[in-house]
């Protein structure tokens, strides 16, 4: 079984990993932006806020301006998209490789360890509570701020003409907004979201790695899609909680995976379990609305 | 589970106060590592055979756990966690980003960290004398100085060394600031080719032709996964190719003067049976690679255009053909 360790690190990366689904959730799906930045602006939060951190920030403020990097590394997909014409998905895939040459040099090298500095979870461990509830406590009060504000932002008019936009570009310019802008602007802030996800990971983790962005998209992914399947997001609020819901839902996936000696599964045969839960998360949905419409065609 | 914890806590202390080391108990051992990787999966079969041989069997009187991250930073997290959990006698982990993540997770479980090329720079132990915490283990940092003391034996004239590298990985960019600076110590250059994937091997080998008399390659993984690619590169434009690690010379390298990461592993598995056996890490200086042996291919030299003096084989322990 679990122990308590393990149960709450799964929670607490699953609530890291809340955070890339809520930006993967503006870009995917409020959007309609195929966004694959996010693996390079995972880790460019992640280089920011250590390097910061080593040269004396206070760790928030250097979180802070983690999310502004991603913000930037965002908006620089979404430009080459929507200035330079270039295929959303390509201009993702090349902000995100240029990334990884910007990642090291932001760190210089490859890993920055900050297992001995001062980090958003320092002043946390004197609370009278185990040393592994304390990132699950912060991270809560962390991912419940993000969600309200970005409920409250979704509801919001220039929220409501993102929305418009992703739903339908033409309509949206009809109605005079300039989807352009709400392009770059949703983008930026998806990967902002991301960029506070790999600041406040590396902080949890010890050290900011130039290859931590392996697959963050897929997890995200994975995540936004499980979540989905578990609480029908019609509307924004759902929607945002099943980011948070599937996230978690993954990690103790991952958890019990792990534990699941008895089922003869082993660490390697992970990424076979995704890919099996995306697939059925996908497909599941869908054979459940073609039996009701086979249903109501029988009636009619 | 809270209560468990607790019973197994109760249950330490009054060994520890009784002051019973019983041979029979089961000891645990929980081994995390990054990826799979022949040099990693060599050390984890060293740290198994190195208890196996001081007496303690897996299955028998002892269990070890076995997990692999598979790269993903995230779910080594993850195995961190379930092992810090499982509170374990002693947790073993290979390569850097396993230890950091180890280092974070556990606060007073004892940590005997293996392929670590840099130990004080990834914050893991405060010195490489004196470690302090609950951490130490072994480091495969290269003995630099004697890998260019045979370059300048093998290869007398050369004036400018080339090598490969992967600007991403931690181990692979430590050693190649090393290299660089004791190459510029005895007077001789250092031509860097950064490849960030295997397929990149190939194309940063050849931008070697034309500036290096030589070309050595660090214990980069990277690199090493594809390193037929640069002896191809060194046969067909005559630059020797040395390397690091001795697997490599059976590759087609023309000498390595290494270690095996077996011996690394054995070497890691002889600290943890030092903690099984009541040592503190806190107190166990970090170890560094002990065993070097000499491997040379004298057809790989004569395809690159030089020729293996008399007392150069003598002093081989390994006279290895390429594909043996």
């Amino acid at each position: 079984m679990l122990s308590d360790i393990a149960l709450y690190g799964a929670i607490e990366t699953g609530l890291i990993y809340g955070l890339v689904a809520f930006g993967i959730y503006i870009s995917f799906r409020v959007l309609d932006f195929p966004d694959l930045t996010v693996d390079g602006s995972f880790p460019l939060g992640a280089a920011v806020a250590a390097m910061l951190i080593i040269a004396g920030w206070n760790p928030w403020l250097a979180t802070g301006a983690a999310i502004l990097a991603g913000m930037a590394a965002g908006a620089v997909t979404a430009i080459l998209n929507v200035k330079l014409n270039i295929l959303n998905l390509l201009a993702s895939i090349l902000t995100m490789i240029a990334l990884y040459s910007v990642n090291l040099r932001i760190m210089g090298r490859p890993n920055v360890a900050l297992l001995t500095e001062e980090t958003v979870l320092t002043p946390w461990y004197d609370l009278p509570l185990a040393y592994h509830q304390v990132p699950v406590l912060l991270f809560v009060l962390v991912v419940l701020v993000s969600l309200v504000l970005l409920w409250r932002f979704m509801k919001s008019e220039t929220g409501l003409a993102m929305r418009a936009t992703g739903a339908n570009a033409r309509m949206a310019r009809a109605q005079g907004i300039a989807t352009g802008g709400m392009i770059i602007l949703g983008v930026a802030l998806s990967n902002g979201l991301v960029g506070l996800a790999g600041a406040l990971f590396a902080q949890s983790q010890g050290a900011a790695d130039v290859t931590m962005g392996v697959g963050v998209i897929v997890i995200g992914l994975a995540s936004l899609i499980g979540g989905e399947a578990v609480i029908t997001p019609n509307t924004v609020i759902k929607a945002l909680i099943a980011c948070v819901v599937g996230a978690i839902v993954y990690r103790l996936a991952i958890a019990f995976a792990l534990n699941a000696e008895f089922l003869g599964l082993q660490s390697q045969d992970l990424n076979l379990i995704t890919a099996v839960l995306v697939t059925l998360a996908i497909v599941l949905p869908g054979v459940r609305t073609s039996i009701a419409a086979r249903f109501t065609r029988n009636k009619a | 589970m809270a209560r468990n914890t607790l019973r197994t806590l109760i249950g330490a202390t009054l060994l520890a106060a009784a002051g019973l080391a019983q041979a029979d108990e089961q000891k645990t051992v929980a081994i995390t590592q990054i990826v799979e990787h022949p040099a990693l999966d060599a050390v984890y079969q060293g740290v198994r055979d190195e208890l196996a041989e001081e007496g303690y069997k897996d299955g028998e009187n002892l269990r070890i756990m076995h997990e692999s991250a598979q790269g993903n930073a995230a779910i080594a997290s993850q195995i961190a966690r379930k092992f810090v959990g499982e509170s374990p006698d002693v947790i073993v982990a290979i390569a850097t980003p396993s230890a950091q993540t180890m280092a974070a997770a556990a606060r007073n479980t004892p940590v005997i960290f293996s392929a670590v090329t840099d130990p004080v720079g990834a914050k893991l132990v405060q010195s490489l004398e004196k470690p302090g915490a609950n951490i130490t283990g072994v480091t495969d940092m290269l003995p630099i100085e004697r890998h260019i003391d045979l370059l300048e034996r093998l290869v007398p004239d050369a004036k400018t060394i080339g090598t490969v590298y992967n600007p991403g990985e931690a181990n692979a960019v430590a050693l190649v600031e090393l290299l660089e600076e004791r190459l510029e110590a005895r007077g001789l250059t250092l031509a860097k080719a950064a490849a960030t994937k295997t397929s990149e091997v190939l194309g940063a080998a050849r931008s070697l032709v034309g500036k290096a008399d030589a070309i050595y390659l660090t214990t980069d993984n990277t690199v090493i996964s594809a390193a037929e690619a640069v002896v191809s590169v060194g046969e067909r434009a005559k630059i020797p190719v040395f390397a690091a690690d001795t697997a490599t010379v059976s590759r087609g390298a023309v000498a390595a003067l290494g270690f095996d990461y077996y011996d690394h592993g054995r070497q890691t598995g002889g600290m943890v049976v030092k903690v099984l056996n009541g040592a503190n890490p806190g107190e166990m200086p970090v170890e560094s690679v002990d065993t070097l042996n000499l491997f040379v291919n004298p057809e790989a030299a004569e395809r690159m255009g030089i020729t293996l003096s008399e007392d150069v084989l003598n002093d081989a322990q390994e006279i290895v053909k390429s594909g043996q």
